[in-house]
This record gives C-alpha cells, sequence and structure tokens, in this order.
C-alpha cells in the first residue's frame, strides 16, 4: 500500500483552469485535489497520512508519552501538592474556604511576550488543573487565548528543570546563594563593572524597582533585555513618529473600517484577546438591520486576522511598506515612485472607504512592519482623525523601555570583548532565540559566571555555569502590567514542584539579608513601599484577590506628531524587495519556541495550515508551480550564506513571492516532546533581517518529509453540500431569510413517530456557534483538551486520522487560489435529538437523557465503532490505543477528577461539560430553584474569546441560546438528514466593499 | 484414472470426456455402474482408509501454519488492541468487517444447496451438500469471529446477549449490530443441526465398516447407534424435510440482515433499498465460487468424478452466472439511484467510488466481478476444471474486494469534507486475513479426513432412482 | 487378649443354571427395498403389527406399511417457532419499553420494525431445535446397543441390505409360523435375533 514515487507534480495550471470553471459560491480544496490528477491521490499520500501509508502499524513509534511513563517511574512526585507554606493547613478539620470537591477560583496573571493576561485558575484538592481568562481583568475579559489554555499542562510537565545544577552538577538553593554572594562581592569593589543581567521585556514593578536598587549599588553594571518576538519596530515607529517612546492603543468596537497592515491584532497581539473580543461585538449582526465594521488586511501569510478579512491582500513584507506609503501618499505624505500597481485600484477603493469614515477607522501595523509603516499608520490615524477615537496614545507600558536588539547586541560585543565576567540570564532561552549572526552559543562560554534562570534544560541552560529552574506562574507571586497598563498580581495556586525560583528571588540575593526572603515578601514589600492605597492590607488583599489593581490603566496622552520628519524617513530611504522574500513569524501553537515542550499546543492544529507537529517552509502555490515543488518536499534554503533545510508547504493565501517560516520549532534542547521536532528558522534570522529578507534561495533536496494536517480537504465540493452557509451584510440587508432559502431540516411535525414520547420539558440544553464571529483561534479546542482529560496521540497517530480532539475547527477555503477567503467552523458533537450514533449503537453506551444530552457510557461502550461511521458530523473519537497517560506521575494532579480518564478500547466525544451542568444542577436543587442563565458555561463558550459560542437551556425563556435559535441566520448543519441537532450556526456575513466587489466581478 | 473411465461410457464425441445429453450438456448426475455397497465403499473408504496421506498433510501444514500466524495476529490485537490496524475516525471498519461480510456470504452456498436445492428436488445437490454445508459451518466459524475481534473490548462481548445483567441492561435491539449476533448465531446453529442429521446415518455406515475397535466405538458414539429403522427414517426424513424449509429464508435473511449494517446507516454508499437483495445474491454468488474452487481439487484428489460429476460443475457454474447477473445489476442500480436522487453526498460518493483515490480498487473489482465471470457464458469453460477453477477463484477474490469498497470507500468519503482520510491496511490487517483464511482450510481438511463427505445415503438414493430409471 | 483358634470350612460350589437366551424376533433379509416393502405389506395384512425395517436409505412408504403412524414432528416445529416468535418479541418489548426504557436517537420505545429481525431469526432458531431434539426423543437415541446389532449380517443395513424384523412379543409371533412366513417373502436370509 506504499505510495509509488509520483510519476510527476501537478500542474497548478491546470488547476487555475478548473477553477476559473468553478461557481462563485464554491469551495475548493488541498490544491491537487482540485485537479483530480492521480498525482494528487500521491499528494494525499505525501502531504497527509504519509506515517499511515506506511506499512507497519506504529504503535511502536507512537507517543513519546508512553515512553515518558516508562522513564518517569523513578521521578516520585509525591510532594506534587505541597500547599504554599503562607497557608498551609491540617484537614483535620476542613478550612472553611475549602470544600472537597469543591473548584477553587484564584485571580493570577500570565505573561507572554512581556505582557501579563488576568487569568482564573481553578484549584481541586489544591492542585491546579484548569486556566481560563479573568472576566475582570481588562486583557482578558474571560476570554482565552491558547497559551492560556496549555499553560496548565507546562506546569506538570515531567520534562521540566527540577534541579538547581552546577556546571550541570545537581547543586542546591544554599550553594547558589554563596556563590552568588562571592561572585557579587568581587563586583563591589569594581562597582559592577562586567556585571550583566539579560532579561525579557520587563513589565513587573517590583522587578524593575529591584533593578533600579542594583543599578544604584552597581553604578557600572549593565542592563540587556531581548524577546526574541520584540516589539522594536513598535518602539522605533513610535520614535519615529513622536520623538519618544509611547505605546499606541486601539478601540475597536468604535470602529466601521480597519486596516490591518500585516498585523495579527486578534491573535498574536499583546491585547488580542481584548481586540478580537471588541472587534467581534463590532462585527455581530444581531437584529434584521445590523451594521458590521469592515476588515481590510495585507499580509504575506494568512493568519487569524486575514482570515477574517473582508478584503485581503497577499502582500510580501516589503510590498506591504510599498502599499502603506502609497496609501499616505493619497492622503498627501511623501511621494511614491513605484507604486504597487496590482493593489491599485483596491487601494483608491479604500482611500474612499476611509475617508468616509474618519473618526470611524483604524489603520495598525503588524510587530513585523518596520518603524516607518507604524511612523506611517500614526500619521493616518492622526490624518483620519481616528487619534483620540479609536486610537489613543499612553507612557510606555513596559518599564526601561530599550530598543531590545541594541541591547542584546551591546551584550554580545561585551562579551565578544571578554568585557562581561557576571551574566544573569533571567529566562528567554537567548542561545536558541538570538538572531543568528550573534552567534550567542559560541560567545556565551566566554562568560566565566554565567547564571540562568530558566524553566527547563535547554540550549542556554546547557552553557551556562548554574542553572536554577525558574517557578511556573502557577507556582509564583508577582506582579506584571498588562498591554493597557492594568497592574495585575500573581498569587501561586501550589508550591512549587521542584523548588523553582522567580527572577525577584533571585535578583533580592543581591541585597544579602537574613532570613533571605521568599517571592511573597518581596512583591509584598515592594508593594508595602508604593503608598498605594490608604489601608495597605485590605487594598492589597483586595487587589491580590481581584489579581489586579483596578482602573491602574495608563491615562492617554495627547502626543505630538512629527509629519516632516516622517516624510523625511520616507524619502531617506527607499523600499525595495529583490528575488523571493523569507519572512519570520512567531508559530502559532509554540510562539518563540517557550512552548515547544507542550503536547497539546504540538498537537492542536494550527489555524490555517492545520498542520501539527512540524513548522514548515510555507510557500505560495504559485511559487511551487514556479519551482515545481510539492508539499512535503525537504528543501534547502539559504540566505545570504546560511542555510537551513525544511519540508515544503502549499498555503494558499500566501503573498507569491514570500516564504513564510515559523519560529521556535527545530528545538536541539527540551523535553521529549519538543526535542527535534520541526526545523530551527532562527539558523536563517539575523539581527538585520529579524522579520524579514529578501534573496532567499530555495534548492530542492529530492527527499520527503511527512507533514501531519488534521484537514487535508478544504473544499465543500459542490454548492448542494450546504454545510458552511455565508453571505454578505448586503444579502442579509436584503433578505434576512437568505439562510433558509436554502435546504432546510424538516419540520417536527413531519414524523410517524409519537412526538410526545420525548418532550424535553425540564432542560433542554443547547448550543449556538457563531460563525460571523468565529475566529478559529483553538482556545475552544484547548480549553476542551484541559477540562475533558483529552489525551495527546503524537504525530504518528494523527497521520493516521485518530487526533482526539472532541471540538474541531474545519477550515474552508474558497475562490480564487492565491488570495481565497477563509472560514473556520468549529464542530462539537451537534447532540442531535434524533442521533444516528445511539441507533446503532448495540449496548446503549450512547443514549439521549431527558434533557436532550447524547450521552456517551464509557463503562458500558464494547467498541464497536459503529455510532461514529453513523456520525455523520464525524465528532465522535475512539481510543484505538492506549491513549490516556495513566502512568507519568506529574500528570495525575493535572487531570479534571470530574471528568473520566477514557482507556482503550472505548468511544469519546463532547459531552457539552455536563460535569459542568451537573455540578450547576446540584447546587440549584439545593437551594430549591431552576439552574440560571449564565450558571453554565461549557469550556469552550468560556474559552471564547469572541463569545462565538452559546450554550445555554431553550426552555428558559428569552435565554441567550433560544433568541438566537430564533435568529434569521440561524441555520443547522446537515439538517435535511432530520438528525435535529441541537447545536445550530449563525451563518457567516461579509462586509465587501461593493466597489472592489464589483470589480472583482467585472 | 480407471475410475473414470469405467464409470463413464465412451463417447460418441471424443471431445468431450463425459457422457453428453442431445443438447451436449454433461449428462451424467452418477456413474452407471455404480452399486450401493460400492459408494458405500468408496465414500467411507475416505476417512477409513485416508488415502493420499502425503498430500493432506502437506495442505494441513501449510494451512495450520497460516492458522498459527492468525493466533498471533489476534494476540497481539488483544495486547494492543485495534490501533494496530489501519482504521482510523472516519474509517472506523476496515480489514476485519470486510472479512466478516464475506465469510458469512461463502457461508451461503452451503445452505442454499442443502436447502433450498433440496426443496426444489435439484437431485445434483445430493453428491456435494455435505461438503457444501461443512464449508458453511466453518466459514461461518471464521465470520464470527470478526465483529467480536474487531471490538475494542472484546471481552465484553457478551454485553451483546440478552442475560440479566447486574446492571439490569440489554442489547439495543434497534442495533442491526444485535441483529447480527441473532442472525450469525442462528445461522450457524441450524446449520450444524441440518448438517449432523444428515451425516448421522452416514456414520453409522463407517462405524459397520470400521474394522479396528476404536474407530467402531467412536464412529458408534458420533452415530448415536443409528439403526436405519423404519421409524428413524420417518422422523429423520420429516424432521431434515422441515430444518430444509426452516433454513430457506434463513440464508435469504441472514445476509439482508448484515447488510443492514450499512443499509440501516444513512451513510452515503451504504445508506441503500437495493442492499438486502444484493447482499444476498452476492453471497449466494461467492459462496458458489468457493464450493467450486473446493470441489474441482477435492474431486480430482479423491477420484470422486463418478459422484461429483461434470454436470454438477456445470450447474454451479450456471447458478454462478446467475448471480453473478443479480450482483452486476445491483452495481447499476446503485449508480443510477445516485444519479436519479441527484442528492449531492451520493452524487460524490459514487464519483469518487470511481475516480477518487480508490478508484483503482473499484475498477479491479468490476474487471473481477464482472468482466471474468462472463467466461462462463461458454460451455467448455464450464465443464474444463481449471478454467473453472480460475473463474471461481476472480469471483471469491472480486466479492472481497466488493465488500472492500462498500466499508472503505462509503466512510472515506462522507458528507463533510474536513474529515475525509485515507485508509491504509496494516501488515496485521493482512495477517488476520490470510489467518483467517488457514483457519478455513484447516477444519475443512480435518473434516475431509474424519467424516465422509458426501452423502452414502443419498447416494444410495440417487441409485436407487437409478434403478428404477427415474433419472 | 487371647488368639482362638477357629476351624475353616469350605462353602458349598453354587449350581449356576445356563438357560436359552430370550429371543428378541426373526430377522428376514433382502437384497432389494421394493422386496422389503413388499414384505413388510405382506406381513402386515398377515396381521403382524410389532415389527421393524431396516434399511440404508430412507423408503418411501415403508413407514405407512408398517402401520407406523405418522411423525409428530411437525407440530414438535410449529410448537417451537410460535413459542419463539412471541417469546422473543416479547422479551424485547420487555427490555426496551418496560424493564429499562431509554431514549435511543429519539426513536419510539416499542420500535416493532426494528424488533422483526431478532423475533424472525429466534423463530426460526426455536423451530429447528425442537425438530432437532425431535428426532432424537422419538428414535430414542442415543442408544448404543440394541439386539438387532447381535445378527452379524445387520452390518449391511447400513450399507446395502434391507431387513425386516418380526418381534417376538408380537401377539400373533409364533417361531415356526413366523419364519415360515418371512421365508415365504423372497428373503435372502431369516435368522433369529437374540435379546
Amino acid at each position: 500500500m506504499k505510495p509509488t514515487p509520483p510519476s510527476r507534480t501537478f500542474d497548478l495550471a491546470d488547476v487555475r483552469a478548473r477553477l476559473d470553471g468553478l461557481r462563485g459560491q464554491q469551495y475548493w480544496q488541498s490544491l491537487d485535489e482540485i485537479a483530480e490528477t492521480p498525482e494528487f491521490k500521491e499528494m494525499l499520500h505525501r502531504e497527509f497520512p504519509n506515517g499511515a501509508s506506511e506499512w507497519d502499524d506504529g504503535v511502536s513509534r507512537r507517543s513519546f508519552l508512553k515512553m515518558a511513563a516508562a522513564s518517569l517511574a523513578l521521578a516520585g512526585l509525591t510532594a506534587c501538592t505541597k500547599q504554599p507554606v503562607q497557608h498551609i493547613l491540617p484537614y483535620v478539620k476542613e478550612p472553611e474556604e475549602l470544600v472537597l470537591g469543591e473548584p477553587q477560583l484564584f485571580a493570577t496573571a500570565m505573561c507572554r511576550g512581556g505582557y501579563a493576561t488576568g487569568v482564573l485558575a481553578k484549584s481541586r484538592e489544591g492542585h491546579p488543573i484548569k486556566v481560563d481568562g479573568n472576566p475582570e481583568h481588562p486583557a482578558s475579559l474571560g476570554g482565552s487565548s491558547v497559551w492560556m489554555q496549555a499553560s496548565i499542562l507546562d506546569l506538570y510537565d515531567p520534562d521540566r528543570a527540577k534541579t538547581l545544577l552546577r556546571d550541570g552538577e545537581i547543586s542546591t538553593w544554599a550553594d547558589f546563594a554563596s556563590d552568588f554572594n562571592r561572585i557579587l562581592r568581587e563586583h563591589e569593589a569594581n562597582q559592577g563593572a562586567g556585571l550583566h543581567f539579560l532579561t525579557e521585556t520587563i513589565i513587573s514593578p517590583t522587578l524593575a524597582a529591584q533593578l533600579d536598587a542594583i543599578l544604584k549599588k552597581f553604578p557600572q553594571a549593565k542592563l540587556h533585555s531581548f524577546d526574541s518576538i520584540s516589539r522594536d519596530h513598535v518602539r522605533e515607529g513610535a520614535r519615529l513618529a513622536f520623538g519618544q517612546f509611547v505605546e499606541t492603543q486601539h478601540r475597536f468596537e468604535k470602529t466601521s473600517v480597519i486596516l490591518s497592515l500585516d498585523s495579527d491584532f486578534l491573535y498574536t497581539h499583546p491585547l488580542a484577546l481584548r481586540y478580537a473580543r471588541e472587534f467581534a461585538n463590532a462585527r455581530r449582526v444581531s437584529s434584521g438591520k445590523g451594521e458590521m465594521n469592515r476588515l481590510y488586511v495585507a499580509e504575506s501569510t494568512p493568519t487569524i486576522t486575514g482570515t477574517m478579512a473582508d478584503h485581503r491582500l497577499a502582500l510580501g513584507s516589503a510590498e506591504v511598506e510599498m502599499l502603506s506609503r502609497s496609501l499616505a501618499q493619497r492622503f498627501g505624505l511623501g511621494t511614491m515612485d513605484g507604486t504597487s500597481t496590482k493593489s491599485e485600484s483596491w487601494l483608491n477603493a479604500l482611500a474612499r472607504d476611509l475617508e468616509k469614515n474618519r473618526g470611524k477607522s483604524i489603520v495598525i501595523a503588524g510587530e513585523w512592519q518596520p518603524p516607518i509603516v507604524h511612523a506611517l499608520c500614526h500619521w493616518l490615524n492622526d490624518k483620519l482623525g481616528n487619534v483620540g477615537n479609536t486610537v489613543f496614545y499612553t507612557e510606555p507600558v513596559e518599564l526601561r523601555p530599550t530598543n531590545q536588539l541594541a541591547s542584546l547586541r551591546e551584550l554580545v560585543s561585551d562579551m565578544q570583548a571578554d568585557a562581561v565576567k557576571t551574566l544573569l540570564i533571567l529566562g528567554g532561552n537567548p542561545v536558541y532565540a538570538a538572531p543568528a549572526d550573534f552567534d550567542f552559543a559560541t560567545v556565551l562560554p566566554k562568560v566565566k559566571q554565567s547564571i540562568y534562570l530558566g524553566t527547563e534544560l535547554d540550549e542556554t541552560a546547557a552553557l551556562c555555569a548554574w542553572h536554577v529552574p525558574q517557578a511556573h506562574y502557577l507556582e509564583s507571586w508577582g506582579d506584571a502590567k498588562s498591554f493597557d497598563g492594568t497592574i495585575s498580581f500573581q498569587q501561586p495556586l501550589i508550591e512549587p514542584l521542584y523548588g523553582g525560583k522567580t527572577p525577584p528571588e533571585i535578583l533580592d540575593l543581591i541585597f544579602p539579608q537574613q532570613p533571605v526572603r521568599d517571592d511573597y515578601e518581596i512583591v509584598r514589600s515592594y508593594w508595602e513601599t508604593q503608598k498605594r492605597w490608604p489601608d495597605f492590607e485590605k487594598g492589597w488583599r483586595r487587589s491580590v484577590h481581584d489579581g489586579l489593581i483596578a482602573d491602574s490603566a495608563l491615562a492617554e496622552k495627547k502626543m505630538e506628531l512629527k509629519s516632516d520628519a516622517i516624510g523625511e524617513a520616507l524619502r531617506s530611504h527607499q523600499v525595495s524587495v529583490t528575488g523571493i522574500e523569507v519572512t519570520f513569524r512567531p508559530d502559532p501553537s509554540i510562539w518563540d519556541g517557550r512552548f515547544a515542550n507542550n503536547g497539546w499546543l504540538q498537537e492542536c492544529a494550527k489555524p490555517v495550515s492545520k498542520l501539527t507537529w512540524d513548522n514548515a517552509v510555507i510557500i505560495s502555490p504559485a511559487l511551487a508551480q514556479q519551482q515545481n515543488l510539492a508539499a512535503g518536499d525537504i528543501v534547502e534554503l539559504e540566505l545570504n550564506g546560511r542555510k537551513v533545510r525544511g519540508p515544503i508547504w502549499l498555503q494558499p493565501g500566501q503573498a507569491e513571492k514570500t516564504v513564510t517560516l515559523h519560529l521556535g520549532y527545530g528545538r536541539e534542547r527540551a523535553g521529549r516532546v519538543g526535542r527535534g521536532v520541526g526545523f530551527n528558522a532562527n539558523q536563517l534570522r539575523t539581527s538585520d533581517a529579524l522579520w524579514s529578507a529578501s534573496d532567499l534561495k530555495i534548492s530542492k533536496l529530492g527527499e520527503k518529509h511527512p507533514l501531519v494536517a488534521t484537514q487535508t480537504h478544504h473544499n465543500l465540493q459542490s454548492p448542494e453540500r450546504q454545510i458552511y452557509r455565508e453571505g454578505t451584510l448586503n444579502d442579509f440587508k436584503a433578505n434576512p431569510q437568505f439562510v433558509k432559502q436554502s435546504i432546510e431540516s424538516p419540520k417536527n411535525a413531519e414524523t410517524l413517530y409519537d412526538t410526545n414520547e420525548y418532550r424535553y420539558d425540564g432542560y433542554k440544553w443547547a448550543m449556538s456557534i457563531d460563525l460571523n464571529t468565529c475566529l478559529g483561534c483553538n482556545a475552544c479546542l484547548l480549553a476542551c483538551n484541559a477540562e475533558n482529560n483529552i489525551p495527546v496521540v503524537g504525530k504518528d497517530q494523527v497521520a493516521r486520522g485518530r487526533e482526539m480532539y472532541w471540538i474541531r475547527i474545519d477550515t474552508y477555503y474558497k475562490g480564487s487560489l492565491d488570495n481565497p477567503e477563509f472560514s473556520h467552523m468549529p464542530v462539537p458533537c451537534m447532540h442531535c435529538e434524533h442521533a444516528p450514533c445511539e441507533l446503532v449503537c448495540p449496548v446503549e453506551a450512547t443514549m439521549h437523557d431527558h434533557e436532550g444530552l447524547n450521552l456517551q457510557v464509557y463503562n458500558r461502550c464494547v467498541g464497536t465503532r459503529f455510532c461514529s461511521n453513523n456520525c455523520p458530523y464525524k465528532v465522535r473519537r475512539f481510543n484505538f490505543l492506549w491513549y490516556a497517560d495513566y502512568k507519568t506521575p506529574s500528570f495525575k494532579p493535572m487531570y479534571n477528577p470530574d471528568v473520566t480518564v477514557r482507556w482503550r478500547g472505548v468511544m469519546e466525544k463532547c459531552t457539552y461539560c455536563i460535569q459542568r451542568i451537573s455540578r450547576a444542577r446540584i447546587t440549584a436543587e439545593k437551594e430549591n430553584r431552576r439552574i440560571s442563565e449564565h450558571e453554565i458555561q461549557t469550556a469552550c463558550q468560556q474559552a471564547c474569546p469572541t463569545n462565538a459560542i452559546v450554550f445555554g437551556d431553550l426552555n428558559t425563556p428569552n435565554s441567550t441560546v433560544a433568541k438566537l435559535k430564533t435568529h434569521p441566520l440561524d441555520y443547522s448543519m446537515l439538517g435535511e438528514l432530520n438528525t435535529r441537532p441541537r447545536t445550530t450556526y449563525l451563518a457567516k456575513l461579509r462586509n465587501p466593499n461593493p466597489e472592489i466587489q464589483s470589480e472583482a466581478k467585472g | 484414472m480407471d475410475t473414470i473411465q469405467g464409470s463413464e461410457p465412451r463417447m460418441p464425441d471424443p471431445s468431450k470426456p463425459y457422457p453428453v445429453t442431445v443438447l451436449g450438456y454433461p449428462a451424467e448426475m452418477i456413474g452407471p455402474k455404480e452399486t450401493y455397497a460400492r459408494v458405500s465403499d468408496q465414500i467411507a473408504g475416505i476417512p477409513l482408509k485416508h488415502p493420499h496421506p502425503k498430500f493432506w498433510l502437506t495442505c494441513f501444514a501449510i494451512a495450520g501454519s497460516l492458522f498459527l500466524m492468525f493466533c498471533v495476529a489476534v494476540g497481539y490485537l488483544l495486547f494492543k488492541g485495534v490501533g494496530i490496524w489501519g482504521i482510523n475516525i472516519p474509517i472506523a471498519w476496515g480489514f476485519a468487517i470486510t472479512n466478516f461480510v464475506w465469510w458469512i456470504g461463502i457461508g451461503h452456498a452451503g445452505t442454499f444447496i442443502s436447502a433450498i436445492l433440496l426443496l426444489l428436488h435439484q437431485k445434483w445437490r445430493t453428491t456435494i451438500n455435505r461438503l457444501t454445508e461443512a464449508m458453511t459451518l466453518f466459514a461461518v466459524m471464521c465470520a464470527g469471529m470478526f465483529p467480536l475481534l474487531h471490538l475494542g473490548r472484546p471481552w465484553v462481548f457478551f454485553w451483546l446477549l440478552p442475560y440479566p445483567d447486574t446492571m439490569k441492561l440489554w442489547p439495543q435491539f434497534r442495533s442491526p449490530l444485535v441483529w447480527d449476533v441473532f442472525a450469525v448465531s442462528t445461522y450457524f446453529l441450524v446449520s450444524l443441526m441440518f448438517w449432523y442429521l444428515g451425516v448421522m446415518p452416514d456414520l453409522a455406515t463407517v462405524r459397520d465398516k470400521a474394522k479396528t475397535k476404536w474407530k467402531k466405538i467412536i464412529y458408534g458414539i458420533s452415530c448415536m447407534g443409528w439403526r436405519g429403522s423404519a421409524r428413524h427414517w420417518q422422523h429423520h426424513q420429516s424432521a431434515y424435510l422441515l430444518l430444509g424449509g426452516l433454513a430457506t429464508p434463513l440464508v435469504l435473511s441472514v445476509h439482508s440482515v448484515v447488510s443492514f449494517d450499512f443499509a440501516v446507516a444513512q451513510l452515503p454508499g451504504w445508506h441503500s433499498t437495493i442492499f438486502p437483495p444484493y447482499f444476498v445474491a452476492g453471497a449466494i454468488y461467492s459462496g458458489f465460487a468457493m464450493v467450486l474452487n473446493l470441489l474441482i481439487p477435492i474431486r480430482r484428489l479423491y477420484r470422486l468424478q463418478n459422484l461429483i460429476t461434470t454436470r454438477t460443475l456445470n450447474n454451479m457454474a450456471c447458478v454462478t452466472l446467475v448471480t453473478g447477473w443479480m450482483v452486476i445489476y445491483g452495481y447499476i442500480m446503485e449508480a443510477f439511484m445516485a444519479w436519479y436522487s441527484n442528492d449531492p453526498f451520493e452524487k460524490h460518493m459514487m464519483w469518487d467510488r470511481a475516480f477518487g483515490s480508490y478508484g483503482w480498487v473499484f475498477w479491479g473489482l468490476m474487471l473481477l466481478n464482472c468482466v471474468i465471470p462472463q467466461l462462463l457464458w461458454s460451455r467448455r469453460i464450464r465443464t474444463h476444471d481449471l478454467a473453472l477453477f480460475f473463474v471461481a477463484l476472480s469471483v471469491n477474490v472480486g466479492m472481497w474486494v466488493e465488500r472492500f469498497v462498500i466499508v472503505v470507500q462509503s466512510l472515506h468519503h462522507d458528507f463533510v469534507p474536513s474529515s475525509w482520510k485515507m485508509y491504509y491496511p496494516t501488515k496485521w490487517d493482512v495477517i488476520t486475513l490470510l489467518g483467517s483464511i488457514g483457519m478455513f482450510l484447516m477444519l475443512l481438511l480435518l473434516f475431509i479426513r474424519y467424516v465422509p463427505m458426501i452423502s452414502i445415503t443419498e447416494s444410495r438414493e440417487l441409485i436407487a432412482l437409478r434403478r428404477e430409471g427415474q433419472l | 487378649m487371647t488368639r482362638e483358634k477357629t476351624s475353616v470350612t469350605a462353602l458349598p460350589e453354587p449350581e449356576i443354571e445356563y438357560e436359552e437366551p430370550a429371543l428378541f424376533g426373526l430377522m428376514a433379509e433382502f437384497e432389494e427395498h421394493e422386496q422389503l416393502l413388499a414384505a413388510a405389506r405382506r406381513a402386515y395384512a398377515e396381521g403382524y403389527r410389532r415389527m421393524d425395517a431396516y434399511s440404508p436409505f430412507p423408503i418411501d412408504g415403508l413407514a405407512e406399511a408398517l402401520g407406523h403412524e405418522n411423525s409428530p414432528i411437525p407440530l414438535f416445529t410449529l410448537a417451537g417457532g410460535i413459542v419463539g416468535g412471541l417469546g422473543t418479541y416479547f422479551m424485547e418489548w420487555l427490555a426496551m419499553a418496560k424493564l429499562y426504557p431509554i431514549n435511543v436517537g429519539g426513536r419510539p420505545l416499542n420500535s416493532w420494525p426494528n424488533f422483526i429481525p431478532v423475533t424472525f431469526e429466534l423463530t426460526i432458531l426455536i423451530a429447528s431445535i425442537s425438530a432437532f431434539l425431535g428426532v432424537f426423543l422419538l428414535n430414542r437415541l442415543p442408544e448404543p446397543h440394541h439386539p438387532v446389532f447381535n445378527v452379524p449380517e445387520f452390518e449391511r443395513a447400513s450399507n446395502d441390505r434391507f431387513f425386516l424384523c418380526i418381534q417376538a412379543d408380537d401377539p400373533k409371533f409364533e417361531l415356526s409360523q413366523t419364519r415360515k412366513f418371512l421365508e415365504s417373502l423372497a428373503a435372502a436370509k431369516v435368522v433369529e435375533v437374540e435379546q
């Protein structure tokens, strides 16, 4: 059954020809498939089930977690539910705030790329089991990102750094403290010359204060900060426009037109969760005559934001700059020679649209765009009167803002000059993440006294004299600012599993006092000195309880725009791109590599490509045709002398001449999950081209690498296949019922059965999913994962089509090959009232309850899998092998005790989080009342940043879900099969600019 | 080869090695020189004297080793789980169910020959029904294992049976899988009883012919002291006829029920009303093919041409051809309904079946199942052992492929394109299939070795009829 | 204690009586089944009732000729079928609709169309089993030994010979008479069957 090597790669001209033949509403799918050539089947082999097409069963190769089990039998983690020492209490008398079996919620904060997001962490019997957004926190509003949801797995990761190491030998905190003191005493002599600190973006007031103190004590000491996904260009852009660092904040709910210049403000931006919520609110169509905002996106590779666009241009990074220049020109700034002609008319329409919506628009640029583009955004927003309405400026959020690249360069040159005696690295893994030309790995060993505080035994740890395990944020006390400036507090839910330390604890050693203070005392005492609250104790407790200091967000700030400086900058250098452009982006799942050892993130399909367990050389179909490349071909990329090898992935919507590489993969020293997965794009990334570069050379090596995607067909085949329904805002205004015009489900009366036999007159659970506001960000998927103890199965099993996620996000493409429209569709169990799965189960392992839930009884299931065959939605998941990890000790406290961990040979699927329903029911029954509207949130609903998922009781009059079911856009997927799903969808609406639309037609 | 020459008179037409009717069809149903004593000696002689031990042992060794492979595969399966097979979501059924349907189908020929042809007074069945019934039993044994093995948790298979469960739970009688359990077990038991009733008097013959004490005792016990008294025969005959009558609707029902496993589901390519008749026809089609594949070598080896005459083979070939056309009609109707219903999912399924990723399998199926069997229109093929053997072989393979296409191809492209996947069998899938064939052959060889493989009694009846000039 | 001497006296030999083994009946051997059939008719006409015929294959009308009443097996089967059919449906209804009613895919608790297949199968099964067991019951099988096996020629009853046996306990049985009668039936041979 091995696929024979392809006779020829498919012909994209052929593909194009066929595509032209397709009608407008038609969706198409992964490229070769439409070509319908035999080579397409080859590609199916190559692209998708590759591993599976091999002769052997793969059991042997499967599941690092199994290996984990074996190797971890020794790692006795009996201490993994230790309580924080501050308030440990015997269970002889149950502490009143803790009832066994009842979850406790604690507000704390998670930081990514520096900025904090407030979270609520759920603890059961003293161990954290789930993390969700803190609704009161401005940076979360209750929504979650994949990283928040997955962070719980990081806490229990069996591969975390467990011991303090000195030159690789196990050591103790006391030894470290004394050695560190020795080092410091040396430095006291020379005022700290040669004493260097390397931190990530600093947003912790406590840490900042400590650093200030250190500089006072050691005037010669140097601070450097570096974040591999740095916002330097944003900083420099602001400096260019205003002569100083300022932070730009946006208000999306007020906007009617948004132009994103390569900005992924819905997903990667530090305030993405909030922006997503605001964006969605401005897009949701409530009544028949609703209004929506309109989103224009110009970007090099499809991102979450790009897929939400009403008009999207696939432009290379440099072309985006050209675009912004010529847009500015249209508003009278600078002169543009050689305008990007291909998007001329698009640009005119856009300009008119922006003009029309003065004060109600936003122009936003991505972190990866050069400073000039950011400056232009400032200028345009100013010109369009957005400043003060939709855009405003604040003091920089980060403390001691600096050009991080410059500061890292300074450090490196010092190290080369042997000027660095002592280097204290607080997280960040620079050896892996620093630009290739800095060659951090070779200069770091020149530093004799290097200390590294890191969560895992990574590349940097290996090269440092001291490695101190860093505490997970759920183990630490701390404070941090979120992007809007709100000060957030971290409090531990659990004593550090492996005695990890926090940055403040290390820095605190510099001021020797007896006894050594822990992070709690450090943070607390810092805030005591701040005199922020009249009654400190009260204020402190309140803030820690809330997880934030109420309205501590930064105040709006009037800024003076330096137009002439911008104009000058425009003239001074011209943008140019030659040959093939390469762009570097953080990976949508594992970010810059810090999540590389997180199985959930590795396995969750990337938002658009649906790839798992790999990064790839993402190229456009056109380029593939030109270079005669097919998915899975391993190529060698060369960028001025530096080389890296990776597999090709064809991504519709990718800018034609731009190759995109995702960072974070190819880790050489990570845990057993992340090690050696994918290739390390940092090897091409140099300080002069952090985000994009020209003249990339691609050479085919003739080898193959199996890339595994969870979805290979992005095409709905035929217009009759009305699975994903959509229209434009104008269609909707013209005829609110237009969705219903297409096939509808049979009416309930149309049946031979006695309609009164099952009447759900108690509760009647149902779900409504709004396709219009779904971003496809995977937050729901990972939330479900954490809530329901869903196992990770590994690349090989995914390749065989055995991924276990209960809710999946289907992404469909529509329209042109080079720049399709994207549609995301979350698919959980539909909980059909006429469930086809139940009818065919021979043992009643799946059946209906009186509230309309389609139940799966694990201990009755014998595993015939007939239910899955008969499920039209294919939402059922089967434990083909032992997927659940029963053995790894550190995972045991992670599992949600309310949910069964499934064993081999049983079927499983979405349960509408029945455990949450039961919990609410019990409470309600104790109080002898009905469950009220917002008492139950399914995990996916709770995580959704845009509230696209709504769950509730249809029998509760005017409950949100009940209302949504009567919405004109409501339709049930495959309703024509008379399955009567309880999960229904609100059709997608797009809001295209009539001018551009007509032109596209013409 | 004096047996043939001796039993069959010289031809006026030397091109035909067998006596022919005026129309040129094979005439003989049983050799002219046969007497009661001769058939008794010839047939009972095989279990008693065990001719050609070398050949038998070689075959047994091969079949046995295949069977051992099967045991290994099953052991590994129970140890690891069904994940060792190529199945996935959406293709949750693969080889296991394909094999199940295939084996059940093969089983059908036996009952068809012994029951339906009995009621239709087809005398030519008498010399082959014993063997085919045995084949049925063994095929159903093989079939029966697969639904159990393919379970995620095989050790709790008994939850599919109605029994007083501590949780007071019952099987879900609306599920076709439960119907299967009853249909298959009923089918097995009825076939077993039918077969035993038939074999009992012959065991008595072997007992009376046995020379050694032990053989006498063993065969004596196994025939329960049969004396062939008028009263015995009276009850025996009426029961035999009734079982025949009961088995007839059973044959038709069993594969209909198996087809419900698919027809009751709403999957495009499964959800179709033509399935029951189409499955039954297919079952008899493959069953007859398998019977031919077994009879032809056996009859050669044990020199049974005088009993299993060319006429028998010719008739079997005709039935094969007819059922083959029923199956072809089924194919045509499937395609027609897909087009006529104008259902997008059905249409796509049909398109994908022919031109999709598994298209080559489908066209292979067409060749094996529809094209090659047309050779049977020629009388020369029908009466030529080797040719007939290979045509039958192609039908057997073809019918397996047909089930594969129905199970796998329909599943791999269903309603929601996002979940479309491919299925690739693993080595364990293949070993299990081959192993089950090994088990089947092993049981069959044991049967040939120890039990009279042709009904002596009914052969005697033929002779009696011939003496009365009724043949 | 002291041991007493006891005189041993030999026991008298028991007297064994040798008597003629009881006669089970007379058995006539024929070469063709027509002869057997004719013989049976004649014997019945003669007034013999307690007799049985043995043949290597079933012979139409033989049982009638011997005056055996019709086989009740069809009745057994019918009864079995009815019990099986009704019983099964009842079981399904009880299980699905009464004992443990569960909402399965919104289908009616008593979804009779879905209950038919199993009902049908079990009807056949129980009917067949009753027919099958009927044979053994009515033929009193298994019966490893029977007087007729004492006749060495009887071996051929399962091969190529046909036998008619008139039992000694027939009221009309009289050894010499009956033997004469049987010999008059073109029997190849007439032998006595010992009990």
